[in-house]
Protein backbone atom coordinates (compact mmCIF):
# COMPACT_ATOMS: atom_id res chain seq x y z
CA UNK A 1 0.00 0.00 0.00
CA UNK A 2 2.13 2.98 -0.89
CA UNK A 3 0.09 6.09 -1.64
CA UNK A 4 0.03 7.42 -4.84
CA UNK A 5 1.64 10.78 -3.58
CA UNK A 6 4.95 9.20 -3.54
CA UNK A 7 4.78 7.99 -6.63
CA UNK A 8 4.45 11.21 -7.94
CA UNK A 9 7.23 12.55 -5.74
CA UNK A 10 9.62 9.85 -7.33
CA UNK A 11 8.26 11.13 -10.76
CA UNK A 12 8.86 14.82 -9.96
CA UNK A 13 12.43 14.00 -8.41
CA UNK A 14 13.41 11.71 -12.17
CA UNK A 15 11.69 15.22 -13.75
CA UNK A 16 14.14 17.67 -12.29
CA UNK A 17 17.03 15.41 -12.55
CA UNK A 18 16.18 15.49 -16.19
CA UNK A 19 15.82 19.00 -16.11
CA UNK A 20 19.19 19.92 -14.24
CA UNK A 21 21.06 17.56 -16.71
CA UNK A 22 19.34 19.53 -19.65
CA UNK A 23 20.38 22.48 -18.31
CA UNK A 24 24.19 21.41 -17.07
CA UNK A 25 25.38 18.84 -19.60
CA UNK A 26 27.63 20.20 -23.12
CA UNK A 27 27.09 17.14 -25.16
CA UNK A 28 24.19 16.99 -27.41
CA UNK A 29 23.45 13.37 -27.09
CA UNK A 30 23.10 13.52 -23.09
CA UNK A 31 21.00 16.51 -23.42
CA UNK A 32 18.83 14.82 -25.82
CA UNK A 33 18.80 11.37 -23.14
CA UNK A 34 18.09 14.37 -20.45
CA UNK A 35 15.08 15.01 -22.46
CA UNK A 36 14.09 11.22 -22.60
CA UNK A 37 14.55 10.99 -18.95
CA UNK A 38 11.77 13.66 -18.85
CA UNK A 39 9.37 11.99 -21.04
CA UNK A 40 9.76 8.85 -18.70
CA UNK A 41 9.26 11.18 -15.65
CA UNK A 42 5.91 12.28 -17.06
CA UNK A 43 4.48 8.85 -18.20
CA UNK A 44 4.90 7.25 -14.16
CA UNK A 45 2.71 10.58 -13.47
CA UNK A 46 0.62 9.07 -16.12
CA UNK A 47 0.52 5.76 -14.70
CA UNK A 48 -0.28 6.33 -11.67
CA UNK A 49 -2.61 8.79 -12.45
CA UNK A 50 -4.33 6.05 -14.51
CA UNK A 51 -4.40 3.76 -11.92
CA UNK A 52 -5.75 6.44 -9.37
CA UNK A 53 -8.86 6.96 -11.07
CA UNK A 54 -9.17 3.18 -12.14
CA UNK A 55 -9.30 4.13 -16.14
CA UNK A 56 -7.28 3.03 -18.84
CA UNK A 57 -7.07 6.46 -20.59
CA UNK A 58 -3.97 7.38 -18.90
CA UNK A 59 -1.96 4.33 -20.22
CA UNK A 60 -3.44 5.50 -23.74
CA UNK A 61 -1.77 8.40 -23.62
CA UNK A 62 1.37 7.00 -22.37
CA UNK A 63 1.59 4.85 -25.47
CA UNK A 64 1.02 7.85 -27.84
CA UNK A 65 3.91 9.43 -25.67
CA UNK A 66 6.11 6.50 -26.11
CA UNK A 67 5.29 6.19 -29.87
CA UNK A 68 6.27 9.95 -30.27
CA UNK A 69 9.33 9.72 -28.12
CA UNK A 70 10.31 6.73 -30.87
CA UNK A 71 9.80 9.31 -34.15
CA UNK A 72 11.77 12.06 -31.61
CA UNK A 73 14.49 9.92 -31.09
CA UNK A 74 15.25 9.13 -34.38
CA UNK A 75 14.62 12.20 -36.29
CA UNK A 76 16.41 14.15 -33.42
CA UNK A 77 19.68 11.68 -33.55
CA UNK A 78 19.61 12.13 -37.08
CA UNK A 79 20.15 15.73 -37.08
CA UNK A 80 22.83 15.27 -34.03
CA UNK A 81 24.75 13.10 -37.38
CA UNK A 82 24.17 15.74 -39.68
CA UNK A 83 25.12 18.59 -37.16
CA UNK A 84 28.44 16.28 -36.33
CA UNK A 85 29.12 16.06 -40.59
CA UNK A 86 28.80 20.10 -40.81
CA UNK A 87 30.47 21.10 -37.79
CA UNK A 88 33.14 18.50 -36.34
CA UNK A 89 31.59 18.51 -33.02
CA UNK A 90 28.71 17.33 -30.50
CA UNK A 91 29.56 20.45 -27.61
CA UNK A 92 26.36 22.98 -28.04
CA UNK A 93 28.72 25.86 -27.01
CA UNK A 94 30.09 25.75 -30.34
CA UNK A 95 26.96 25.24 -32.10
CA UNK A 96 26.03 29.14 -32.33
CA UNK A 97 25.78 30.00 -36.28
CA UNK A 98 22.63 31.74 -35.12
CA UNK A 99 23.56 33.96 -32.08
CA UNK A 100 24.45 37.47 -32.97
CA UNK B 1 5.53 -6.39 -1.49
CA UNK B 2 4.83 -3.78 -3.43
CA UNK B 3 6.30 -1.35 -0.56
CA UNK B 4 9.51 -3.36 -1.16
CA UNK B 5 9.50 -2.82 -5.31
CA UNK B 6 8.89 0.58 -4.73
CA UNK B 7 11.15 1.53 -2.50
CA UNK B 8 14.11 -1.24 -4.85
CA UNK B 9 13.29 0.19 -7.87
CA UNK B 10 12.08 3.42 -7.16
CA UNK B 11 15.91 4.21 -5.58
CA UNK B 12 17.38 1.86 -8.59
CA UNK B 13 15.48 5.21 -10.58
CA UNK B 14 16.85 7.79 -8.88
CA UNK B 15 20.69 6.48 -8.31
CA UNK B 16 20.57 5.64 -12.23
CA UNK B 17 19.09 9.20 -12.84
CA UNK B 18 21.87 10.92 -10.22
CA UNK B 19 24.77 8.56 -12.20
CA UNK B 20 23.60 10.40 -15.89
CA UNK B 21 23.95 13.37 -14.68
CA UNK B 22 27.44 13.19 -12.93
CA UNK B 23 28.85 10.93 -15.30
CA UNK B 24 30.92 12.83 -18.31
CA UNK B 25 31.17 10.22 -20.59
CA UNK B 26 28.22 9.36 -22.98
CA UNK B 27 28.19 5.63 -23.42
CA UNK B 28 27.85 5.81 -19.34
CA UNK B 29 25.19 8.39 -19.17
CA UNK B 30 23.26 6.26 -21.89
CA UNK B 31 23.46 3.06 -19.90
CA UNK B 32 22.45 4.42 -16.63
CA UNK B 33 19.47 5.64 -18.63
CA UNK B 34 18.79 1.92 -19.36
CA UNK B 35 18.73 1.12 -15.63
CA UNK B 36 16.22 3.93 -15.05
CA UNK B 37 13.92 2.87 -17.91
CA UNK B 38 14.42 -0.73 -16.67
CA UNK B 39 13.01 0.63 -12.85
CA UNK B 40 10.47 2.12 -14.39
CA UNK B 41 9.01 -1.03 -16.15
CA UNK B 42 8.65 -2.75 -12.83
CA UNK B 43 6.95 0.23 -11.46
CA UNK B 44 4.31 0.55 -14.43
CA UNK B 45 3.97 -3.62 -13.84
CA UNK B 46 3.68 -2.62 -10.31
CA UNK B 47 0.95 -0.40 -10.86
CA UNK B 48 -0.83 -3.06 -13.42
CA UNK B 49 0.25 -1.52 -16.57
CA UNK B 50 1.23 -4.34 -17.64
CA UNK B 51 1.42 -3.57 -21.34
CA UNK B 52 3.03 -0.38 -21.26
CA UNK B 53 5.82 -2.52 -19.00
CA UNK B 54 6.47 -4.36 -21.84
CA UNK B 55 6.21 -1.76 -24.22
CA UNK B 56 8.96 0.37 -22.06
CA UNK B 57 11.52 -2.65 -21.87
CA UNK B 58 11.25 -3.44 -25.94
CA UNK B 59 10.19 0.29 -26.95
CA UNK B 60 12.80 2.08 -24.77
CA UNK B 61 15.06 0.69 -23.00
CA UNK B 62 15.47 -2.04 -26.22
CA UNK B 63 15.25 0.01 -29.66
CA UNK B 64 15.75 3.82 -28.07
CA UNK B 65 18.62 3.16 -26.13
CA UNK B 66 19.99 0.93 -28.61
CA UNK B 67 19.64 3.89 -31.45
CA UNK B 68 21.61 6.38 -28.57
CA UNK B 69 24.76 3.62 -28.16
CA UNK B 70 24.77 3.39 -31.86
CA UNK B 71 25.42 6.83 -32.60
CA UNK B 72 27.63 7.68 -29.93
CA UNK B 73 29.54 4.93 -30.98
CA UNK B 74 29.27 5.85 -34.30
CA UNK B 75 30.34 9.82 -33.65
CA UNK B 76 32.99 8.49 -31.67
CA UNK B 77 31.83 10.97 -28.63
CA UNK B 78 34.39 11.22 -26.38
CA UNK B 79 34.42 12.84 -22.53
CA UNK B 80 32.70 15.88 -22.52
CA UNK B 81 34.86 19.19 -22.24
CA UNK B 82 33.45 22.53 -19.99
CA UNK B 83 33.26 25.96 -21.25
CA UNK B 84 32.24 29.14 -19.61
CA UNK B 85 28.40 28.60 -20.47
CA UNK B 86 28.39 25.41 -17.95
CA UNK B 87 28.95 26.93 -15.13
CA UNK B 88 25.83 29.92 -15.70
CA UNK B 89 23.85 26.71 -16.00
CA UNK B 90 25.67 25.37 -12.25
CA UNK B 91 24.70 28.41 -10.80
CA UNK B 92 21.64 28.69 -12.27
CA UNK B 93 20.01 25.38 -12.94
CA UNK B 94 20.62 23.37 -9.85
CA UNK B 95 18.60 25.56 -7.44
CA UNK B 96 15.65 26.14 -10.58
CA UNK B 97 15.21 22.56 -10.29
CA UNK B 98 15.52 22.12 -6.89
CA UNK B 99 12.82 24.83 -6.59
CA UNK B 100 10.42 23.14 -9.00
CA UNK B 101 10.85 19.87 -7.22
CA UNK B 102 10.70 21.50 -3.97
CA UNK B 103 6.95 23.10 -5.48
CA UNK B 104 6.07 19.74 -6.65
CA UNK B 105 6.61 17.32 -3.62
CA UNK B 106 4.97 19.74 -1.58
CA UNK B 107 1.57 20.18 -3.71
CA UNK B 108 1.92 16.20 -3.85
CA UNK B 109 2.47 15.53 -0.18
CA UNK B 110 -0.48 18.01 0.87
CA UNK B 111 -2.85 15.74 -1.23
CA UNK B 112 -1.71 12.80 -0.23
CA UNK B 113 -4.94 11.92 1.59
CA UNK B 114 -6.99 12.96 -1.08
CA UNK B 115 -4.79 10.88 -3.77
CA UNK B 116 -5.35 7.90 -1.89
CA UNK B 117 -2.80 4.48 -1.75
CA UNK B 118 -2.00 1.95 -4.21
CA UNK B 119 -2.94 -2.00 -4.45
CA UNK B 120 -0.57 -4.15 -6.34
CA UNK B 121 -1.36 -5.21 -9.96
CA UNK B 122 -4.51 -3.45 -12.54
CA UNK B 123 -7.95 -2.63 -10.84
CA UNK B 124 -9.75 -0.82 -13.69
CA UNK B 125 -13.37 -0.63 -13.58
CA UNK B 126 -15.82 -3.49 -15.34
CA UNK B 127 -13.20 -5.02 -17.45
CA UNK B 128 -11.50 -8.63 -18.06
CA UNK B 129 -7.71 -7.28 -18.44
CA UNK B 130 -5.13 -4.32 -19.25
CA UNK B 131 -4.31 -5.66 -22.52
CA UNK B 132 -8.10 -5.95 -23.62
CA UNK B 133 -9.16 -2.84 -22.14
CA UNK B 134 -6.07 -0.85 -24.26
CA UNK B 135 -6.55 -2.86 -27.92
CA UNK B 136 -10.40 -2.18 -27.50
CA UNK B 137 -10.12 1.56 -26.56
CA UNK B 138 -7.45 2.20 -29.13
CA UNK B 139 -9.06 0.17 -31.91
CA UNK B 140 -12.27 1.67 -31.29
CA UNK B 141 -12.74 5.20 -30.04
CA UNK B 142 -9.18 6.01 -30.65
CA UNK B 143 -8.96 4.51 -34.32
CA UNK B 144 -7.91 7.64 -35.98
CA UNK B 145 -5.51 8.91 -33.87
CA UNK B 146 -3.28 5.57 -33.94
CA UNK B 147 -4.13 6.04 -37.76
CA UNK B 148 -2.48 9.15 -37.31
CA UNK B 149 0.76 8.15 -35.40
CA UNK B 150 1.32 5.19 -37.94
CA UNK B 151 1.94 8.05 -40.22
CA UNK B 152 4.12 10.43 -37.82
CA UNK B 153 6.04 7.43 -37.47
CA UNK B 154 6.35 6.98 -41.31
CA UNK B 155 7.16 10.56 -41.87
CA UNK B 156 9.85 10.38 -38.91
CA UNK B 157 11.50 7.44 -40.80
CA UNK B 158 11.73 9.25 -44.04
CA UNK B 159 12.81 12.59 -42.14
CA UNK B 160 15.69 10.58 -40.21
CA UNK B 161 17.02 9.25 -43.74
CA UNK B 162 16.74 12.44 -45.74
CA UNK B 163 18.91 14.38 -42.73
CA UNK B 164 21.59 11.58 -42.29
CA UNK B 165 22.04 11.35 -46.06
CA UNK B 166 25.89 12.48 -47.01
CA UNK B 167 24.61 15.63 -49.20
CA UNK B 168 22.64 17.26 -47.42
Amino acid sequence: MVPIAYYLVLAAILFCIGIAAFLIKRNVITIFMSIELMLNAVNLTFVAFAHMWHQVSGQIFVFFVMVVAAAEAAVGLAIIIALFRTRQTLNVDSVNLMKN
Amino acid sequence: MQTALFIIFGIAAIAGALNLLFQHHPINSALSLVVVMMSLAVLYWSLGAEFLAAAQVIVYAGAVMVLFVFVVMLLNAGVEEHTSGSKIAYIAGIPGAAAVFALLAFVFLKNKAALGTTQLGGDLNNVVSNLTEISHTLFTSLLLPFEATSILILVAILGAVVLARKEL
